[in-house]
This record gives C-alpha cells, structure tokens and sequence, in this order.
C-alpha cells in the first residue's frame, strides 16, 4: 500500500516546476516591458534636450527665440504653487484623516464621508479647475493669482493626501495606542507622542507624492486662467503666474523644431524636481522609519 | 561642462525648494482673501488673454516691449479666441488675441457688460491646405472641390471620387479642434456651416496634424501657413483656386497682396477702449504693437500687413485715446 505515488508526484511536479517558471518569466517580462518605456522616453528626453539644458535655461524668460528661451519664470511659479499647496493641503489632509480614524465615530454620515473621499481622488482634474475658476476665481475674486492656483491644487491632491494618511494611521498597531491610553494619557497625548511618530512616514510619503502629482498638473492651471507668457517672477500671492507643465505645453505645440527640443529641456528640470521631491519623501521616511 | 549644469539645476532647485518649506507665510494670507488684489491689475499690468494662433506674435511683442518699458508686465494667457473674448466682454483683461472677427453673442454681452473696444488687425496667417509629400496627383482645388471633400456627404468617400483619374483611395482628414479660430474660418469659408466630415480627425495641436498628414499618403488637413513652412520636407501644399480662377499656393507674398484667397485670414486683437483712455501702459503697449509688429509677426511665421494699414490704425488709436 503505498499513500504516496510517486509516479504521479513525479509527473506533477514536472508540470507545477514548468507553470512556476513560466510565471516566473512572465512577472519579468511585465516589469522590463515598463521599464523599457521608461528607458525610451529617458533617451528620447535626454538626447533631445541635454545640450540645451544649461545655467541661461534656467535663468531667462520664456522667448520667441528658442536658443535665448528659458523657464525661469515657470520654475518659480512652479516652485510658489508648491509652497501655497504643500501647507495647506498637508494641513487639511492629515487633519481630517486625524478626525475620522481618531475621533469619529462610525456612522452612515461618517461612511458617507468616506465613499465621497475616495470617489473625489477620482474626479478629473479639469473638474477641479472649474471648481477654482467658479469659487477662487470669480466667487472670492482673488483673480488668476498664484493664491487661485494654489487653492484649487490643494482641493485636486487633498482627498489622495486623506487616503494615505488614513492608511498610514490605520497601520499604527492598536496595541500601542492602547497601552498609551493604560497609561493614563489623553486622546490627544496619544495621538501626538505615540500615533503621529509612527504614521509619519507614511503620510509623508503619500503627500508628497500627492504634490508631485500637482506638479505635473496644467488642465486645471489653465482653466483657472494661469498665463503661457510670463516675464517676471511671482512677488507676491496676488502675481499671476505659469507653471512648468504649462511652458512645456506650449513649447510642444509650436511650429519650430527647436522649441521641442527646449520643450525636452525642460522636461528635465520638472524631472530633476520631481526626483528631489521623491527623495525627499524616501529621506523622510527612513529617517522616522528607523526611530520605531 | 553638461553633468555641471545637471548639477546646479539640481543644487538650485534644492535651495528654492527648502525655501519653500519655510514660506508658510502664504498661510495666513489665506485669511484676508477676499479685498484688494486689483494692485496686481493697477500695477502696470496689461492683461492679454485668447487665441493660441496669435499667442507667439504677442510673445515677440511682449518680449520687446519689456525691453523698452522694464516697468510694465505684459503676461498673456492661452485660453483660445472664444475663452479669451469670455474674459474681454466681462471686463476681466485689456487685450483679447483672436484668430476670427468677434461673434454678434460676444458683442452683445460686451454691450450688456458696458465694455467698448476696438478691433485692430496685426497681420495676415494664410490657411494652407496640405497632403503627404509623395502625394502626385492633386495639382490643385477649387474651394467647390474643398467643400465636396470636406462636407460630410455621401458622394465623396475616395479621390476618385472628387475628380476622375485620381486613385480610387478613401481619404483621410486632420482638422484643428473645433475650439479654434481657425477650425472657425475654415468652417466658414469652406464648409458655409455645414457639417464637416464625422471621422476627421481633430486635435488642438497642429503638429498632431502635420504628424498625421505626413504620416498618411492618401490624407489631407489644413492649419497655419507657419506649421507648413517648418515642416515643407514632410508636406506638400495644395494651391487653391482664388476668385480670379488662378491657382495660388500661399508663400509671404500671396498671403500679403491677397492673391492667396480665400484661405488668408487677418489676426486680430481686440482692445479695450477704457483701457486705451485711462490706462497708459496698456495706451503705449498698443502703441509699440502696431509699429513693430510688422516685422515681429514675420519673424515667428506669420505675414504682415501693408505699412499703411499699420498707420491707419496708429491713427485710430490716437483718437480713441484723445477721445
């Protein structure tokens, strides 16, 4: 009596070995396929706009000759929509997802809350503009200033900053919160020694992702009425202003050669931007990773 | 040299960006939204919005205008001919660009907004006609023929079918997006506000144009002369036959003296003429535009108009400014 068949083992084996393999083979072939596009669009990028990247570039304003052309006033402007954004809708993000792990208490109204959250990180971003150019705009008459920009790209990256830092909370082992509040502590001292120094990097990570995402924004920019040619950097809130996605835009859509190749030129840069605002987010989180 | 500039573009976009994490003064600006942000308008701002057409001739005269007057800005935004007239009839810029004659609605909500302007014309674009460059067979077209092709009819499916000889391949057409100044010309002169072909192909960026006419030999799509003459290796252009029964190809010469009809149209700007009176900055931009923009317009792909037009229009300027 044998309970054990070696033959058929045998003869499986030799089929699930090959089934794993090919998987195997095929998860490979899936991760080189996107990082082969990614590889082209490099070359393509690189190759296209590498001799055009220079410190002049970087320092003049937009021009109708490519070869004096820069993308000082848009990197600024991108730089100014950041510094607007990034406050407010870390803010607000981390502050609400804070209220409805924390605080609320599960309802049909808070579950109503949460449906809507997720559903508004789906929304078009041209919806958001219109929301901007109604409200920002028009309603509370702050004009086509950076301020406008600013708030509608905060209401864009908001509900995906709220996701994350939910999650990021819902990872806290209960555990410890519990044994914060054993202690005697109040919600608060709870949330604020024990809860948000484990979360942090998650929700770091999630914002700043949210806001490299809005970097790369230019449909609600250009609803809410931001400009294509700027000669002057923003001084204030109230200036109006372009953003890089915009002059990039614009390069692409001319009839000269020479203007996509500075359009690929500046496609670097916003890159550049984006790989530093990444890294941020990477340093972040290893650094408060470590302490827990 | 090139990994230097890589690096300082990075060290720079590193010191604005920590910058930034300090500038959280923005914050509690947010509170008095509401009042005065006319000082951006009043600080020797003009405002100039519309057509993406004739947004890098404004470019060229924004660029040199600020090099006589450092003091003033002269942003333009992008919104297209309509979007740029929606803001002009409220009041909200000085300056509108527009690749087509202002529409009787838009006048009517300038009227009921209490907006006057004035229309000044800055040069001459000629809508060219073209077909991939192996194309050998169309010598040329009747506007009666562009109609036949164009119009979504039953008739016309091949190029056999507009004129006997021609191959007997459907055709494939590249449009610019119904948003545009030009879609609108063309819609007027050509299709007479019939309905154009379902399955041409639209796209707001004309070099999705050239990209698909070059790429297709037996397509056809039309846009502004200056997406031709850039691209003349890739495209062929069709001369049309004018109302003198001559076919004329458009080149700066038949664009400017009007042989090239009836596909030349004028670029426009629309002027506030509030603005022209009380507003000096906005009085001189306008000023400096019409005397230079000749030249300028010529350098970013466009045609200028006749010397003498420029000066009528000087004219017109200085007695609605005296006015």
């Amino acid at each position: 009596m044998h309970f054990i068949n070696r033959e058929t083992i045998q003869k499986q084996t030799k089929k699930r070995m090959a089934v794993n393999h090919l998987l195997k083979t095929l998860f490979f072939a899936a991760t080189m396929f996107s990082l082969l596009v990614l590889a082209v669009l490099f070359y393509r990028i690189f190759t296209q706009g590498f001799e055009h990247l220079s410190f002049d570039f970087l320092t003049n304003f937009a021009s109708r000759k490519p070869e004096e052309a820069g993308i000082k006033a848009a990197l600024y402007g991108t730089i100014w929509l950041m510094a607007i954004t990034g406050p407010i809708s870390i803010v607000l993000g981390i502050g609400s997802a804070i209220y409805l792990e924390m605080y609320a208490k599960q309802s049909r109204f808070t579950r109503f809350i949460q449906t809507n959250i997720s559903n508004l990180a789906g929304v078009p971003s041209i919806v958001f503009g219109l929301l901007g150019l109604t409200v920002f705009v028009r309603m509370l008459e702050m004009g086509r200033s950076v301020l406008a920009g600013g708030l509608t790209m905060s209401l864009l990256i908001l509900p995906i900053i709220v996701v994350a830092a939910q999650e990021a909370i819902r990872a806290v082992p209960q555990e410890l919160q519990e044994a914060s509040y054993g202690m005697g502590a109040t919600k608060w001292q709870t949330i604020w020694r024990v809860v948000l120094p484990a979360a942090l990097p998650g929700m770091m990570t999630g914002s700043i992702l949210a806001l490299s995402r809005a970097v790369g924004e230019t449909a609600p920019l250009i609803v809410i009425g931001a400009l294509s040619y700027v000669a002057f950097v923003p001084d204030s809130i109230w200036s109006g202003f372009t953003v890089m996605p915009i002059q990039i835009y614009n390069w692409t859509g001319r009839p000269q050669e020479a203007f996509h190749d500075i359009a690929a030129a500046g496609i670097i840069v916003l890159l550049a931007l984006l790989i530093l605002m990444n890294s941020i987010a990477v340093f972040i989180r290893n650094k408060f990773s470590k302490r827990h | 040299m090139k990994a230097k500039a890589i690096f300082s573009s990075l060290l720079l976009s590193a010191a604005l960006l920590s910058a930034c994490g300090n500038g959280d003064g923005s914050k509690s600006a947010t509170g008095n939204a509401a009042p005065d942000n006319d000082n951006q308008q009043s600080g020797g701002t003009v405002q100039i919005d519309g057509s993406s057409t004739v947004f890098p001739i404004m470019e060229a005269i924004s660029e040199e205008f600020a090099a006589v007057q450092p003091d003033v800005n002269a942003p333009i935004g992008v919104s297209g001919s309509g979007g740029g007239f929606k803001k002009f009839t409220q009041g909200e810029t000085d300056i509108s660009n527009a690749s087509r004659p202002i529409k009787d609605e838009e006048i009517q909500k300038a009227e009921e907004n209490g907006i006057e302007f004035t229309e000044f014309e800055l040069a001459f674009d000629g809508l060219s006609v073209v077909v991939h460059k192996d194309n050998d067979f169309i010598d040329q077209l009747t506007v009666y023929e562009l109609k036949a092709i164009w119009v979504e009819n039953e008739e016309v499916k091949t190029w056999a079918d507009v004129r006997d000889g021609w191959p007997d391949e459907p055709i494939e057409f590249f449009s610019p997006g119904a948003d545009s100044g030009t879609y609108d010309y063309f819609n007027e002169v050509i299709l007479e506000d019939e309905q154009m072909r379902k399955e041409a192909t639209l796209s707001e960026d004309d070099n999705v144009l050239v990209q698909g006419v070059a790429g297709s030999p037996y397509a056809i799509g039309y846009f502004g002369y200056s997406y031709y003459a850039e691209n003349t290796d890739k495209l062929k252009v069709v001369p049309i036959v004018n109302e003198a029964g001559e076919a004329v190809a458009p080149d700066l010469d038949t664009i400017q003296n009007g042989d090239y009809n009836p596909l030349s149209r004028p670029l426009f700007i629309y002027v506030n003429n509030e603005s022209i009176k009380e507003k000096d900055h906005v009085y001189e931009y306008v000023k400096f535009a019409l005397e230079n923009v000749g030249a300028l317009a010529e350098e970013v792909g466009f045609v200028g108009l006749p010397q003498e037009k420029y000066e009528e229009q000087l004219e017109k300027l200085e007695e609605i400014r005296n006015s």
